[in-house]
């Protein structure tokens, strides 16, 4: 077993642990999984769930691209394409990427500062085992004679609240959303200011800590908002109050502005980790320390806080003052320097490294690349003169889904291979794992980037029919879009032959270049790790160049 | 387990999460309670929103009753062989006041049509005033071969008709329905 640990005491014992390591484990499955407080296990399932979401958000997108895919009605009706619109991204936004990442928090927070289990690992069961029952109220609604919501994500009134009285188990679903990732974020807090090991200083964090450190204050901050957006709906709806009724004297755009007072928040929450994870996987695979470590801690912050004070620029086009609409053009512009300070870091820490190209490194540096583009196409959305055009077009589908789908699920992806052989203790297959790689970094452009034309020539969002003139751009991003879609099929393939099927043992480090408190336990991590707190100094930490 | 570690005293948790409960109470209360009177203030002083719209009491008392005249006019499309006319060609009519005016429609043709009524109110800046509550207009109508029958429109026109306005027009045109009425020639 390889060993970066300086402590040889504390690895001896780890090892002691990982042999005995069954004692320890619950027998059965309803101990082993439904009452667990183990970070792992608790990680696990989080993991296991954010996939399954992602493939039935994602057959909700085939639905939309093979509506899409000529111009005229040839599948669905025009209710159930907006349905699918609705749910595909309440599911990927709520069921896919933010548990991932919790997973991933899970899982890796305590091995990276060194804690033995999350803070409070009961309210850890918890805020899992209600995602399954919100999700499945959500789900629920389509099978509803009334059907699922239809309104877009936003929910926006008074389109919302025409949807029946399944309205109500919509509202539900997001009220135990956000209670299941307030919790989440609450006990990451904990575990972070609380639970460190000794020598594990803020500023000796891995940056993945350290962005979902900001992250869960976000999710702090913002979740209660939209909790309280959608009471308002509920009781405008059911209860005869007009927060949102022109007619009782209330505003329906008020709800656009509560709603991306958490909105833009959410954005950042589903991107800050996966800024994180490239972060890491970067310098381990260039074999060198992360450029501008402090700066990147700075330079995230920087980032939350902004994103509180740019929300209007998803509505510049309900009709503000002019100082209003140019404070948030600028406002959102300034959000361009922290993130061009981070890309510009990772470009660096790659620069003169020893790079090799595994697959989560091909992840990360796919997102780089990638993600920019997506930044680019943000900054021109946040002119204002220019947003009035693109305004609800698909040039805006093609920006977000950039920033989403190059950006937070390639990390995802990227994360999972980087961790997965410490999580199963077995190698996954790399010739599965690249050839999974440039499958989707090919066909996620040919899905999305033609959606960047749409939306110039004035392709409007959420249309289940379009002008013929737009279809051979359609056609491209619907067969980019299956293909994609069919790529995915390859990770699960991956997942499954790692974890049940490889012959190849991973060792303790896993990658050569790799530093970290992570790497030195053993692989796969026994069912209880740091039992005995270790100590922590500079020569464990991957940016040791920095870190005093 | 987090007993074991000695970095984690068990209160300090208990404190940390109940101030960081407490944000998120706030955060809650700051999206229900706050937004809305903050999102009001903002209009006022901005004179957005529903800050330019006059409550119902308001526009009663700036404006007394008066009596304009409504003339009434009906046209058909020739694709359409009915017999369309207003049963009164004028009336006065107090502002503010629900009123309602009839037109006659007639299907001499021996098959049964459907047709649906465009409505045009002359002067253009008079539109905005006249307010029907409950029209023909608004559905597609049917007549069997040889059916006649009395249409009916309710309607008032809005207290704070600009007073230059002393006489206005209300005009019809029915178009055949052709979507719907082929339905019933197929076999």
């Amino acid at each position: 077993m390889s060993t970066i640990a300086s402590d040889g005491t504390d690895l001896g014992h780890d090892t002691h642990d990982a042999h005995d390591d069954h004692d320890h484990k619950p027998e059965g499955f309803l101990d082993r999984w439904v009452f667990t407080t183990n970070h792992k296990d608790i990680g696990t399932l989080y993991l296991v769930f954010a996939l399954l979401m992602f493939f039935i958000g994602g057959a909700m997108a085939m639905v939309i691209r093979a509506e899409l895919f000529m111009p005229g009605m040839q599948l669905v009706r025009p209710d159930f394409f907006n349905q699918m619109t609705t749910m595909h991204a309440l599911i990927m936004v709520f069921g896919a990427v933010m548990p991932a990442w919790v997973g991933f928090a899970n899982w890796m927070i305590p091995l990276q500062v060194g804690a033995p289990d999350m803070a409070l690992p009961r309210m850890n069961n918890f805020s899992f085992w209600i995602l399954p029952f919100a999700f499945t109220m959500l789900l629920s609604t389509l099978f509803m004679d009334s059907g699922g919501p239809a309104a877009g994500w936003t929910l926006y009134p008074p389109l919302s609240l025409q949807t029946g009285s399944s309205f109500a188990f919509v509202v539900f679903a997001v009220h135990m959303m956000g209670i299941s990732s307030i919790m989440g974020a609450i006990n990451i807090i904990a575990t972070i200011f609380n639970m460190r090991a000794p020598g594990m200083t803020l500023l000796r964090m891995p940056l993945f800590v350290w962005t979902w450190l900001i992250t869960a204050f976000l999710l702090i901050a913002a979740m209660p908002v939209l909790a309280g957006a959608v009471t308002m709906l509920l009781t405008d709806h059911f209860f005869g109050t007009s927060f949102f009724n022109a007619a009782g004297g209330g505003d329906p755009v008020m709800f656009q502005h509560i709603f991306w007072f958490f909105g833009h928040p959410e954005v950042y929450i589903m991107i800050l980790p996966a800024f994180g994870v490239v972060s890491e996987i970067l310098p381990t695979f260039s074999r060198k320390p992360l450029f501008g470590y402090a700066a990147m801690v700075y330079a995230t912050a920087s980032i939350a806080f902004l994103s509180f004070i740019v929300w209007a620029h998803h509505m510049f086009t309900v009709g503000m003052p002019l100082e209003g609409e140019l404070f948030f053009m600028y406002a959102t512009m300034l959000i361009a320097v922290p993130t061009g300070v981070k890309v510009f870091n990772w470009v660096s820490t790659m620069w003169k490294g020893s790079m090799t190209f595994e697959t989560p490194m091909l992840f990360a540096i796919g997102f780089v690349v990638l993600f920019t583009i997506g930044g680019l196409s943000g900054l021109m959305l946040a002119i204002t003169a220019a947003d009035l055009q693109y305004h609800d077009t698909y040039f805006v589908v093609a920006h977000f889904h950039y920033v989403l789908v190059p950006g937070a699920v390639f990390t995802l992806m990227a994360g999972a291979y980087y961790w997965l052989p410490k999580w199963t203790g077995n190698m996954y297959s790399e010739r599965w794992g690249k050839i999974h790689f440039w499958c989707s970094a090919i066909f996620v452009n040919v899905l999305f980037f033609p959606q960047h034309y749409l939306g110039l020539a004035g392709m409007p969002r959420r249309i289940p029919d379009y002008s013929p003139q737009f279809a051979d751009f359609n056609m491209w991003s619907s067969i980019g879009g299956f293909a994609f879609g069919a790529s995915q099929l390859i990770f699960v393939g991956v997942i499954i032959h790692c974890v049940w099927f490889s012959k190849k043992k991973a060792t303790a480090q896993v990658w050569e270049g790799a530093k970290g408190l992570e790497w030195t336990v053993p692989s796969p991590a026994p069912h209880h790790t740091f039992t005995k707190p270790p100590v922590v100094d500079d020569t464990m930490v991957a940016h040791a160049d920095e870190a005093h | 387990m987090s007993e074991q570690n000695p970095t984690a005293p068990k209160r300090g948790h208990g404190r940390l999460v109940g101030k960081l409960l407490v944000v998120a109470v706030a955060m809650f209360g700051f999206g229900v309670f706050a937004m809305p009177p903050l999102y009001d203030t903002f209009c006022e002083i901005t004179g957005l929103g529903q800050a330019g719209i006059k409550t119902a009491g308001e526009v009663e008392e700036s404006a007394a009753p008066r009596q304009v005249k409504v003339r009434f006019d009906a046209n058909t499309n020739s694709k359409l062989d009915w017999e369309f006319r207003p049963v009164q060609s004028s009336m006065m009519v107090t502002t503010g006041e629900a009123t309602t005016a009839l037109y006659f429609a007639g299907n001499p043709s021996e098959r049964d049509s459907a047709g649906m009524a465009t409505f045009n109110v002359s002067p253009p800046k008079a539109a905005r005033y006249f307010v029907k509550t409950e029209c023909f207009c608004f559905t597609r109508q049917e007549l069997a071969a040889g059916e006649e029958r009395e249409m009916p429109v309710y309607f008032f026109l809005q207290p704070d008709l600009p007073e230059d306005i002393e006489e206005l027009t209300l005009s019809y045109t029915f178009f055949r329905n052709e979507d719907d009425d082929v339905a019933q020639n197929a076999p």
